[in-house]
């Protein structure tokens, strides 16, 4: 059957090397989203464990506006609103870096911070009372405190959640083509638009994200495989 | 921002009618509601085919899970898309692309939240009903399914607010709901795109936070019912931690 072929010509040349770009730019965003909003959503648990109303009422803001936000929409209040808000000059200085990058960056990290925020909240509250005394009674500083002691009990504690958080930031990196950062889904539909072969471009395409996402599902399974042997000693 | 609500909330709200289609924020609602109604036959044959004791049955529901939940949600439009028209030989509107894809989509994960239910229903229940000499489809039509899905009306509410969410990927296929809507008004306005984006999200979170909260209380109020009868929640752990893996 037709579908079947075209798959050669489209795993070669200039089309491979498009594909191999969308795939970087998709692990990129990825990557470097997970690791800020991993270090961010540390700081938000952090906020809302000292006690004090203030800083708990502009986290739970923050948090329920990215739950209850469209991620495709925070992607666009970033992309075609925040540069209105900015000085001429900061407006072309992102331009000329790649904007679609740089927000599709920024808006993924604070929507994936304040899901993780909330795992590692729910993380830190199944753990035993006292920690923080214990470790404030041995002289640990609150930043030492949070950094050695609880974060890494509240990883561990809500390490499933944390795998489906990265498995859905997975995912949503694909929203970032509609504000044209050429990634995975982007350079599929820029092939698909050439070519005309969407069966096999959108096969490619679909072969990515289940490699993808079920590399971290299994590593992810791994990991907590891990974690519980580590509790059972 | 409030000229903006003023000069262009209606059209936020509906669109261009009554002079033009329905769309704005009641054609996102009625998307999401038509999703979420024509997902539940497919979730509830998948979360039987989840819980059931054959073994292929089983697995083909979870592959089905697997495929599904690996796959971002733009993908699987754009596959429906291309898929639909050749398979039925109509062309479909974007609005019928957006539903059959989060159909196909809502399988997996509405399919969770019923396998979830039915995992939460103590097992004496269907033990007894199979002893009083009831068939499997007796069993689940009358004693589980009702249960199970009463217990689960929470997290449908929940998932009908991620549905509500997703439908504003429609505006990449064209569909003028909501979010289209804010990129007519921004593309008339020209120099107030913050003004206009941060109005949509405004439009959104209200409806979705509203739901979330009525979400909480239903749950609280179930709880409440449920307080006395054994619990085991234990089943639905693993379901759980499937529908926290969804795109936002």
């Amino acid at each position: 059957m037709s579908i079947f072929n075209g798959f050669g010509s489209l795993l070669q040349g200039d089309y491979l090397h498009s594909f191999l770009a969308g795939a970087g730019v998709t692990l990129q965003l990825f990557f470097i989203s997970a690791i800020l909003a991993f270090v961010l959503a540390c700081l938000l648990m952090g906020i809302r464990l000292i006690p004090g109303r203030v800083g708990d009422f502009v986290v739970a803001l923050f948090v329920e506006y990215h739950r209850n936000v469209p991620s495709l929409v925070q992607l666009f209040v970033w992309y075609f609103g925040v540069p209105q808000l900015l000085p001429i000059a900061a407006q072309d200085w992102v331009n000329a870096q790649g904007g679609e990058i740089i927000f599709a960056i920024i808006a993924l990290t604070l929507n994936s911070a304040a899901y993780v925020s909330e795992d590692l909240r729910s993380g830190f509250r199944s753990l035993p009372n006292g920690q923080t005394e214990a470790a404030r009674a041995l002289g640990i500083n609150y930043v030492q405190t949070l950094r050695k002691v609880l974060i890494p009990q509240a990883v561990r504690a809500s390490a499933p959640s944390l795998v489906n958080q990265a498995l859905g930031l997975f995912k949503t990196t694909a929203l970032a083509m509609a504000i044209g950062t050429a990634e995975m889904m982007y350079i599929t539909r820029q092939i698909e638009g050439e070519t005309y072969m969407t069966f096999q471009t959108f096969a490619v395409a679909s072969l990515f994200y289940l490699i993808g996402s079920w590399t971290i599902m299994i590593a992810g399974a791994a990991w907590q495989r891990r974690i519980e042997l580590r509790m059972a000693r | 921002m409030l000229d903006i609500l003023h000069d262009y909330g209606i059209m936020l709200l509906i669109g261009q009618y009554p002079q033009g289609p329905l769309g704005g924020l009641a054609l996102t609602v009625i998307m999401a509601l038509l999703a979420l109604i024509a997902s539940f036959p497919l979730a509830v044959l998948i979360g039987l085919a989840r819980t059931s004791t054959i073994a292929p049955v089983r697995n083909i529901a979870m592959g089905y899970t697997y495929v599904v939940r690996a796959i971002p949600l733009l993908l699987l439009i754009f596959w429906t898309y291309f898929a639909v028209p050749l398979i039925t030989g109509y062309n479909i509107s974007g609005f019928i692309t957006m539903i059959v894809a989060l159909v196909v989509y809502e399988g997996a994960y509405l399919g969770e939240v019923v396998r979830a239910g039915i995992n939460a229903v103590p097992k004496g229940q269907v033990e007894a009903a199979r002893a009083m000499g009831m068939s499997y489809w007796q069993c689940m039509r009358k004693i589980v399914l009702p249960q199970a899905l009463f217990n689960m009306l929470p997290s449908i509410l929940n998932q009908f607010i991620m549905i509500t969410k997703n439908t504003s990927l429609a505006y990449l296929i064209g569909t003028q709901e909501v979010t289209f809507a804010a990129y007519q008004i921004n593309n008339q306005l020209l120099t107030q795109p913050f003004q206009v984006y941060a109005l949509l999200a405004g439009f959104y979170f209200v409806l979705c936070f509203s739901l979330s909260r009525l979400a909480k209380w239903l749950e609280h109020t179930i709880d409440r019912k449920r307080l006395g009868a054994p619990r085991i929640n234990v089943a639905s752990v693993e379901a759980n931690q499937v529908l926290a893996g969804q795109p936002k």
